[in-house]
């Protein structure tokens, strides 16, 4: 067991890269230097640091018992940005990506039944949940729709479950029947639904009655955030009127640390919190798995064990 | 004693952790672990023991293969009964750990805690005043013990009656965590009456509104955890959330008294109240021991631990490892004590360590501006607890600034 107790930025190494469905590719994941990668929880996403900065996020669709390897699909995305199509095209086993989170705003809560609804890519998240609902001898089912068979990720890992899942490829018998599936809230079933826009909307409108909390939806179209850096960034402490420079693959953190500043943290891997400092000017690159997005957006705090700065200069109360 | 089957080429040692001497004085045989090998097999009890700082802090990560769900004392749930229903924090693990973790991490989480801040300064100040009044006193009495006692409570939500059944209470819980010894035995008496009282403070009525009680249970009405979770949660935060800031603050009132110099370095930089606090946890470490159970055969250092086996993890040992620290006998101001295993580390660190940190702010603040020097008044004495490293009393005599 080798432990974790330098801490600092994670990059990530891609071990393997396959095609799972038509336009989807499957990466796995690790650390370069073979150690343990930050916990994570089904609904769970990663925010992966491409080359050139962008930032696009993934839920992770693996085993979390595997605490060496994380893994993504990631559906090809003609009308996008650029982010899927650089992982299809360009993005090779052996390249590293940076990592942010892993971040949960989807969680997997207790209840005596789920109802999973998957979308197409939308099933990356629910795979995870399907394997903890039968690990917990939970009563779960799963509706899981695309455009054709060939265009469905992981229906191999999915068909040990028999007639727990339900199959509908658009091409050969249509659209969800969502009135079917959820005619009426149920207060012993929870609803987890991810998928394209047009059907969390629908599944939405459908249960816009349904007491709080029985519905809960991830929308799976990545919030773009570009700007990501991986590199040098110049770090300014407001209290001490130092001026430092946070090299690239170096966290802020070590940075304070190498020029005698000490601040206190602990677990390194922006999970426990301890290290939050205040952030008076400039903008973070949060990488942490505690913030949710609006506490990003308001950019006042950054946990420094893992966050960068997507600006030039930031500047820290300290 | 029980005689157990040693296993083939592991250090092997007869020592009791928990017997009195080695509580009122761990470092010999902490020393004594360390140096055995990464992994010792601690015969009487039939447990593998991790006293070295590297075992210690990558087993505390490694929950797929070190379960709590079997618990974290001695005793082992897969064939022993508990002795209260589990805790759905401590003695459980992922799937099962997560939902209640994540909403009590939300709720004790730092930025939820700013609201507290200055009320808890505030509290610090005028607690302080009362005890200066003084110039000698107990400090464990009057101020360690005083202080969570006077915030914590509020903070959760309880009414005014029967706080004095929280220090017994977690007392009692951390002692159940060791072998069924005398210090067990002492506290069995009053169990069912204690927890009685704290099992009643955890319904929803009890517990005022806009407390962490009263947002475990809105938790709870929006599915995140069910509401049978709910009163379990609260009693998680009424176990481990007193005795544990108590022994910490007792241990940095310590450290204090006995190197004036430290304290001295706290007068000129107040801000270094919380790096104070998280080396005396890492120094004195308020929770000294706790267990884990092997899934499957478990290699760590060479050793293969088999399945069922309880594995002891000394948490004091490793904080003061000299394979990681530097003279980690010493209380050291200039020391970077950070990732120190005193809280735990990974899915199960200690969810109430930012509460800590801040009530332990807020006295040595308060105290740093009109202390000028602590000293003791007589021998400080231990409070024997098979999971916490405790002081019964300090005497101490304070020179006003």
């Amino acid at each position: 067991m080798a432990s974790e107790v330098i801490g600092g930025t994670v990059e990530l190494r891609v071990a393997d890269k396959r095609a799972v469905a038509d336009g989807v590719v499957a990466l796995t994941l690790v650390r370069p230097d073979g150690r343990r990668l930050p916990d994570w929880a089904p609904g769970a996403h990663v925010d992966l640091v491409l080359p050139g900065g962008l930032t696009r996020q993934y839920s992770l669709c693996g085993d979390r018992w595997d605490a060496y390897s994380y893994r993504v699909a990631v559906l090809r995305e003609p009308d996008g940005r650029g982010g899927s199509a650089f992982i299809h095209d360009e993005l090779e086993v052996g390249a590293t990506v940076g990592l942010g989170g892993p971040r949960n705003n989807f969680r997997l809560v207790p209840s005596e039944r789920y109802l999973f609804v998957a979308g197409g890519i939308g099933i990356t998240p629910l795979l995870p949940m399907v394997r903890q609902a039968e690990m917990l001898g939970t009563d779960w089912r799963l509706l899981y729709g695309g455009r054709s068979r060939a265009s469905m990720a992981f229906l191999d890992e999915l068909e040990p479950y028999g007639d727990r899942v339900t199959v509908v490829p658009q091409d050969e018998q249509g659209l969800l029947d969502l009135d079917a599936w959820l005619p009426q809230a149920r207060p012993d079933t929870k609803v987890y639904c991810c998928g394209p826009a047009s059907l969390l909307e629908a599944v939405e409108r459908r249960c816009a009655s349904w007491p709080p909390g029985l519905l809960r939806t991830e929308r799976f179209v990545a919030r773009v955030r570009d700007g990501a850096r991986d590199e040098p960034f110049e770090l300014v402490l407001a209290r001490s009127g130092l001026t430092l420079k946070v090299p690239a693959g170096r966290s802020v953190l070590q940075a304070l640390g190498d020029a005698g500043v000490g601040v206190l943290s602990s677990c390194r891997q922006g999970l426990c919190g301890t290290c939050e400092t205040a952030v008076l000017e400039g903008e973070p690159d949060h990488r942490d798995a505690l913030l949710d997005d609006a506490e990003r957006a308001a950019g006042d705090c950054m946990f420094v064990c893992v966050s960068r700065a997507r600006s030039e200069r930031l500047v820290l109360d300290l | 004693m029980i005689v157990h089957d040693v296993p083939a080429g592991v250090p092997v040692s007869d020592a009791d952790p928990f017997a009195d001497d080695v509580l009122k004085e761990p470092a010999p045989l902490q020393a004594e672990l360390r140096d055995a090998g990464p992994v010792v097999f601690l015969r009487r009890y039939g447990a593998y023991g991790l006293a070295r700082y590297e075992e210690v802090h990558a087993a505390l990560t490694d929950w797929q293969r070190l379960q709590s769900g079997a618990g974290v004392g001695l005793s082992n749930f897969r064939y022993e009964k508990p002795w209260r229903p589990p805790s759905l924090l401590l003695e459980a693990d992922p799937p099962r750990h997560d939902a209640p973790r994540a909403v009590l991490s939300r709720i004790l989480g730092p930025r939820a805690l700013r609201r507290l801040r200055e009320a808890w300064f505030a509290d610090a100040e005028a607690l302080v005043d009362e005890v200066l009044a003084e110039r000698e006193f107990d400090a464990v009495e009057r101020i360690a013990r005083t202080f969570p006692l006077r915030v914590f409570p509020d903070a959760v939500g309880l009414g005014p009656d029967g706080r004095e059944n929280l220090l017994p209470y977690g007392d009692h819980a951390f002692n159940a965590f060791g072998p069924p010894n005398h210090l067990v035995e002492k506290g069995e008496p009053r169990v069912a009456e204690l927890s009685a009282w704290v099992n009643a403070q955890c319904a929803r009525e009890r517990l005022a509104p806009g407390g962490f009680g009263a947002r475990i249970w809105e938790a709870a009405d929006k599915g995140d955890i069910t509401h049978e979770q709910a009163p379990l949660v609260v009693r998680s935060l009424l176990t481990a959330g007193v005795d544990t800031t108590v022994h910490g603050l007792g241990a940095v009132l310590y450290a204090f008294a006995a190197d004036p110099g430290q304290w001295r370095r706290l007068r000129e930089d107040p801000s270094l109240a919380r790096v104070a606090f998280d080396e005396a946890v890492r120094w004195q470490s308020p929770v000294q021991t706790f267990f884990r159970t092997a899934v499957g055969e478990v290699e760590i250092g060479g050793t293969v631990i088999p399945d069922g086996a309880k594995v002891l993890m000394f948490l004091g040992a490793a904080n003061r490892d000299p394979r990681r620290w530097e003279d980690p006998d010493v209380f050291d101001l200039s020391r970077d004590p950070s990732a120190h295993v005193g809280f735990g580390m990974g899915v199960h660190q200690c969810v109430g360590q930012h509460v800590a940190r801040l009530e332990a702010e807020a006295v040595l603040t308060a105290l740093a501006r009109r202390v000028e020097r602590f000293e003791l008044a007589g021998p400080p004495r231990r409070h024997l607890n098979n999971t916490l490293r405790a002081w019964e009393s300090l005497p101490m005599r304070v020179h006003l600034a």
